[in-house]
């Protein structure tokens, strides 16, 4: 199948009109040496059918989670999508449309972006957001990147309850930027007390963390403040209907894995990734930043400002290299975060508190089976430790149609980590504990 | 798009329909943002009732105010972002010559298959046996990617081209610092897009910039003075940003890994090649792909895009991880972290997977004999146009243009004082959406402009005829040209004040 609409008329008609008489004749600035003598070893095109019968088949190759019931999380959860969501988000004239670099025909996607950056203030209690990165994990190198612009502040301070890919993915961009990120070690799960030394960028803690545990952000941060660094929240923009905001916290700068607002699993993306800061790190943040101004008419629109900050503009001493980043992503969010409403955003958080409460509960009553921290608050996910394999003991229960959650390397292997978001009812949680129970039997 | 009729070399005259392809009007009531519509009270969410026992978050913990979101009804919700959406312009709307964008037709058909509830229902945390599906895609994909380009393995996980960017200088690090030999520099030439600098920096390496020639191509005898044995790399487009072929590729990438250097293929204009030519055979050792330039997943308004790099075989193992490798006896899949060398990861999960199952559907829909026509059809058309707007709009330089060609405004400017922005403002109130206007930056008056394989003849002649008309109006009624867009719900805007008086949220 071929979207290339010219026939074999308006082909010769065209390359009559430029003076060619082969289409061959377009492409003799290749070199001899370097042209492919021979056709590409990639199979003959096909037809709509039969590409939509391959990836049928390659998709029902998977076990996804309306298959499954999914309490998988660390960092990727199955949150309810509504309809209005991608029914508005995935209009052509959003998904087909590129960086809005002419304003005059872009007024959709760059409202959409500031009322996506209004929303993502209000939420996390801080002043200034982005228009989006790539997810949360490089969202957290942005940010971390950000903080290390403060001259002789290099050193960077991550909790031991921070997503562990989060820390190789900083890890992976330190090595451009000269930075090795250091852990410091947390008590029973959460807390700790780094050393917050003169020259220290920031300090990173994600609450609710990897764990699914609270942390007692509020000192962290006061402790990261107290050596003059930059306190860095990873939130959950979901926590944010029962939990105090980034903003209240006094962390400086609050990242998150935005896919919870609306965007589908998709095995790990397209996702979102949300940043927000204080007012006075805005001409150090990274990306596209909309603003509202006035047209010629004084009529109210919208552009992409602080642009001497980016990389079309600045080059090499750009606050980043982002170009393309997750805009239909955000603007999912934003259609997303208008559905639920200040309401529906506590509601939200007080059925996955509840849920999730109840989940652990009732583990808790199967023979063997144990809190990873007893006592340990937490928000929509917890870990147990069970008496054998949690790897095991996840493969069996998938044959009963669970994704039980997922395996920890804490206790010898034996930590699970559980998440319940609002789709999981109580017959779906009470049938979890009883395969669960059977399992370990 | 309509036809409009149009005929060859100016034979016939097309009349341009007038009027800016976005929505002008519409009651007052539903403009302003989201919030403007809020009232105390209304709601869209509904979930069911609650079936466990209620819970208390801590007090320490628990927020104190909520958050001042819009309460609106759903049906306020679909009239405001319809609203927002008929504002704005994409593909499916029109033409969308934005060069060096390659904003070309984005197939319904992918959009179906990336729906699949087996991609789009799956958790990325799922262990491999109940993924098969997803992983033998990637891997398939990641092969046919590296047949295309001639690299011997891929990683499909940067989430865009400017990640692939910082991904593979990544790989030249881990490749200079295992063999002892750390390196400072990284040459880009001065055509090169804003992104090649600011990963450089990135990737915690100083450029050096190489100049272009008199033809527009890299000047090699300065870059043979300029690299040495203190640079890591070159990065180079090729075509490059001008449109044109790097006629002496073969010597550029000599010169470089003489040094020890390794170069890397910026793959923004891989479409024009497709087939015909590829960047291993040229003597690049890295390279990245724009699945939305090349492989027409569509831009979203500025993403998500997805950014694959491709390697040779010396530098598989500073790929980054998570990798799909296959079982060598039976036909299974499996993800891999376990790589000494590798750079580490540059995302969260594997990157846009949902990107790049479109990606797959766009390369297997198209086949050998596609992709190449792909190129054809994309070079064919930016030739066609460049030729029928010539004498308005003269090519900055004189060698033939690949998939895009950069024109110029200068002599324009000269006679009128209306600018290439003019001229792009002026097309809007012509019907269409402008081509990119002042990149590259070495071009005065620069207008990039890249139509496509996927526009017709017909409107290839319609969008001459108002790059044409707009260049007559400038001679004769310029403010015509310096007053436009008149036909958009909003017109210039003032981004000075934008940047002065800082309003980035309601």
């Amino acid at each position: 199948m071929r979207f290339a609409p010219q026939t074999d008329a308006d082909v010769s008609q065209m390359l009559d009109a430029i003076g060619l008489t082969s289409v061959d004749d377009l492409f003799d600035r290749i070199p001899p040496g370097v042209r492919l003598d021979r056709d590409l070893d990639v199979p003959d095109g096909i037809s709509e059918m039969e590409i939509l019968r391959d990836l049928r088949s390659l998709a029902a190759r998977n076990r996804h989670v309306d298959d499954l019931v999914c309490f998988a999380g660390a960092g990727a959860y199955d949150h309810y999508v509504p309809a209005v969501v991608w029914a508005l988000a995935g209009r052509s004239e959003f998904y087909t449309s590129y960086t809005p670099y002419q304003p005059e025909l872009s007024q959709g996607v760059l409202q959409a972006l500031f009322e996506y950056q209004s929303m993502i203030c209000e939420l996390t209690g801080l002043e200034v957001s982005n228009a989006s990165l790539y997810d949360g994990a490089t969202a957290l190198a942005e940010a971390v990147n950000l903080a290390r612009s403060t001259p002789g502040r290099d050193r960077v301070l991550v909790s031991a309850s921070v997503d562990p890919r989060y820390v190789q993915t900083l890890r992976t961009y330190g090595r451009g930027a000269g930075y090795e990120p250091e852990v410091f070690d947390v008590v029973n799960g959460r807390g700790g007390r780094p050393q917050v030394g003169e020259d220290v960028a920031c300090v990173i803690v994600q609450h609710p963390n990897a764990y699914g545990l609270l942390e007692p952000a509020r000192d962290l941060f006061d402790l990261a403040h107290e050596g003059g660094a930059r306190a860095i929240q990873v939130f959950d923009p979901l926590s944010l209907g029962v939990l105090a905001p980034p903003g209240e916290l006094r962390a400086d700068l609050a990242v998150a894995e935005g896919q919870v607002l609306g965007n589908h699993l998709s095995f790990g993306g397209p996702y979102l990734g949300v940043i927000a800061a204080r007012m006075d790190d805005v001409r150090r943040l990274p990306g596209r930043i909309v603003g509202e101004t006035l047209d010629v008419d004084g009529r109210t629109g919208y552009v992409l400002t602080l642009q001497a900050r980016e990389q079309h503009i600045r080059r090499e001493r750009a606050t980043s290299n982002i170009c393309t980043n997750q805009t239909l992503m955000a603007i999912a969010a934003t259609v997303y975060l208008g559905w639920l409403g200040p309401r529906g955003l506590e509601e939200l958080g007080r059925r996955c508190a509840a849920k999730a409460a109840y989940a652990a509960d009732r583990l808790s009553q199967i023979p063997g089976v144990e809190p990873l921290f007893p006592g340990a608050s937490f928000f929509k996910e917890f870990p147990v430790v069970l008496p054998r394999s949690a790897t095991e003991a996840r493969d069996v229960l998938l044959e009963r149609g669970y994704l039980a959650g997922v395996p920890l390397p804490d206790a010898e292997g034996r930590a699970l980590l559980v998440a319940v978001t609002e789709r999981r009812t109580r017959e779906e949680i009470d049938g979890l504990a009883s395969a669960l129970r059977e399992a370990l039997a | 798009m309509s036809g409009d009729g149009g005929g060859l070399g100016g034979g016939t005259s097309v009349r341009p329909r007038v009027g800016a392809p976005v929505r002008t009007q519409g009651p007052p009531d539903r403009a302003g943002t989201l919030k403007d519509l809020s009232r105390p009270g209304r709601a869209g969410w509904s979930f069911p009732a609650l079936d466990v026992p209620e819970v208390r978050v801590p007090a320490e913990h628990a927020r104190q105010r909520p958050p001042e979101l819009p309460e609106v009804a759903e049906r306020d919700l679909v009239s405001h972002y319809t609203r927002l959406s008929q504002l704005n312009y994409g593909v499916d709307t029109g033409v969308y010559p934005l060069g060096s964008c390659s904003m070309k037709y984005n197939p319904k058909i992918a959009e179906v298959v990336a729906a699949l509830p087996g991609f789009q229902r799956l958790h990325p945390q799922q262990p491999d046996r109940t993924t098969q599906g997803a992983l033998e895609l990637l891997w398939r994909l990641e092969r046919a990617l590296c047949e295309i380009t001639g690299m011997a393995r891929a990683t499909l996980q940067p989430p865009a081209g400017a990640c692939g960017e910082l991904t593979g200088l990544l790989i030249m690090r881990g490749f200079h610092s295992k063999v002892g030999d750390p390196r400072r520099r990284i040459a880009i030439p001065d055509s090169a897009h804003g992104t090649n600098p600011a990963s450089v920096r990135l990737a915690g390496y100083e450029a050096v910039h190489i100049p272009s020639d008199a033809r527009g191509l890299v000047d090699v005898s300065a870059l043979e003075k300029l690299v040495d044995e203190d640079v890591a790399g070159l990065m180079l487009t090729n075509p490059n940003t001008l449109g044109l072929f790097e006629e002496e590729i073969e010597r550029i990438t000599e010169v470089v890994h003489a040094v020890g250097g390794l170069v890397y293929y910026d793959g923004a204009n891989l479409n024009a090649i497709l087939g015909r030519c590829r960047p291993g055979d040229m003597g690049f050792d890295i390279v990245h792909i724009n699945t939305h330039k090349t492989f027409a997943t569509p831009h979203g308004g500025g993403g998500p895009g997805a950014g694959p790099v491709g390697v040779t075989e010396r530098l598989v193992p500073f790929l980054p991880f998570p990798r799909v490798e296959r079982g060598e006896a039976s036909d299974t899949y499996r993800l891999e972290t376990d790589y000494p060398d590798s750079i580490g990861r540059m995302h969260g999960f594997l990157g846009n997977f949902g990107v790049l199952v479109r990606a797959y559907a766009y390369v297997f829909l198209h086949g050998r004999e596609g992709l190449k026509e792909v190129a054809e059809r994309s070079v064919l058309n930016a030739n066609y146009l460049a030729h029928r707007v010539k004498e308005a709009f003269p090519l900055a330089y004189p060698g033939r243009p690949m998939h895009e060609f950069v024109a110029t405004a200068r002599t324009l400017k000269e006679e009128t004082g209306v600018r290439a922005m003019d001229v792009a403002k002026r097309v809007i109130d012509l019907g269409y959406h402008p081509s990119t206007v002042y990149f590259p930056l070495i071009v005065e008056e620069a207008m990039m402009v890249e139509p496509t394989e996927t526009e017709t003849r017909e409107s290839l002649d319609a969008l001459a005829e108002a790059l044409l008309q707009a260049h007559r109006e400038a001679h004769e009624d310029s403010d015509l040209l310096h007053e436009a867009p008149v036909t958009t719900p909003i017109r210039r805007l003032d981004e000075a004040r934008a940047a002065r008086h800082l309003k980035l949220r309601w």
